[in-house]
């Protein structure tokens, strides 16, 4: 197969985009349809601070070489999770991460969850019944209350998670399958800031995973191949699967699930659902972060009570 | 002889001489799933497989707590 651009030996075959590329020209096309969604839907400017959520992954990794090429100040940010699954994965998830930051020349912020809070997650998950024994619960309500923390400290104006395409639309057909409407009206490229909530951006909202990965492959980036020990049969994963049986048919099919529901936001189908419990926010009593409960948040509630059950058990 | 093709630490064996999407339809695996790699060069689903070659395939499917909920504000439901 050639490539369309200059009749190379082509490295990947988009279907949906009836576009095969060589390893430069793809090399080329990832930051330019980055900037086209970064501007499209208004992720941010070349004065804005940006905070890039990064785990060692393709994706986020990706994503921070990509904003970089694209001259825009990024810093990262790692969350050491304290999960070693008998491969020693947030170990060398932090020391790709690290590698990354000290090649390129970037700011990397680590924070280390075990020694900030107590307890590594899988300790934490152990310890409370939310997510009925899996950690997966508790590692996501911690990243995302961390991310905001360090966010609005460092006083970024956004932060930047490499979710793409496949990971949308997963959430995206995880939602539509139990209609739950009032997280559909709130999923999208931006998720504006309000409240204490910082602004988050998805710049490879519409890249698909396999893009994202040969992406990271050509442009020589080193990332954790091994997924989260804890993702095995995870119903993401699952949905991805299932979607790709069907993008195999239909070439396209992700994409379009994914932008006909974005227009159809847009168009205010989800517009009362949007009216939802999010109205109401305030301050945790604890450590001031947004919440819909009255008193603590989900995140304070929850290691408080990790920290209570590790002092029963000492 | 055959040609092998490894994910992860698997290993399959197919014919030489079809092309490498053809042979992950053939051992179950959807070609859309994975990146070949031809000594360390990724390559395309339409290459014909050689006699004798390893042809590494890397997973692009990650996963794990994709939040229903994109405020993620720990909602009870």
């Amino acid at each position: 197969m050639k490539c369309r651009k200059c009749g190379d030996r082509a490295v990947i075959n988009m279907r949906q985009h009836k576009l095969a590329l060589c390893g430069p020209h793809f090399l080329d096309w990832i930051p330019d349809q980055a900037l086209r969604f970064i501007e499209k839907y208004r992720m941010f400017d070349a004065d804005s601070r940006i905070l890039v959520a990064v785990s060692g992954g393709k994706d986020s990794l990706g994503l921070w070489d990509v904003l970089g090429r694209l001259g825009f100040q990024a810093d990262g940010l790692y969350i050491g999770l304290g999960i070693d699954g008998g491969t020693g994965y947030s170990a060398e998830s932090q020391r790709k991460c690290e590698a990354f930051a000290e090649a390129h020349g970037l700011h990397l912020i680590v924070v280390d969850v075990a020694e900030v809070e107590g307890a590594t997650i899988p300790t934490a998950a152990s310890l409370t019944n939310r997510g009925r024994g899996k950690p997966c619960s508790v590692c996501g309500l911690t990243k995302r209350h961390v991310m905001n923390r360090v966010a609005r400290d460092g006083g970024y104006d956004v932060l930047a998670t490499g979710h793409n395409l496949d990971d949308e639309v997963a959430v995206l057909f995880g939602n539509t399958l139990n209609w739950a409407s009032g997280y559909l009206a709130r999923q999208g490229p931006v998720l504006e800031g309000r409240d204490g909530l910082i602004r988050k951006v998805k710049p490879f909202c519409r890249l698909y995973e396999r893009e994202t990965a040969a992406y990271a492959l050509v442009r020589g980036i080193e990332y954790i191949y091994d997924e989260c020990p804890h993702a095995v049969g995870a119903t993401s994963i699952y949905y991805k699967e299932t979607l790709n049986r069907m993008e195999a048919d239909r070439p396209g099919m992700k994409l379009s699930f994914y932008l006909a529901f974005l227009r159809a936001r847009q168009q205010g189908l989800f517009a009362e659902a949007a009216d939802g419990p999010t109205d109401s926010l305030q301050a945790c009593s604890t450590c001031g972060q947004p919440t819909t409960a009255p008193g603590q948040c989900a995140f304070c509630r929850t290691w408080d009570a990790v920290r209570a059950r590790q002092r029963v058990s000492v | 002889m055959t040609v092998t093709l490894r994910l992860r630490d698997k290993d399959y064996e197919v014919r030489a001489g079809m092309t490498i999407r053809d042979a992950l339809l053939q051992i179950g695996i959807e070609p859309d799933s994975v990146l070949p790699t031809r000594q360390g060069e990724l390559i395309t689903e339409d290459e014909i497989l050689q006699e004798g070659e390893h042809i590494r395939l890397v997973s692009v499917i990650s996963g794990g707590s994709l939040p229903s909920d994109p405020l993620g504000l720990g909602m009870r439901r």
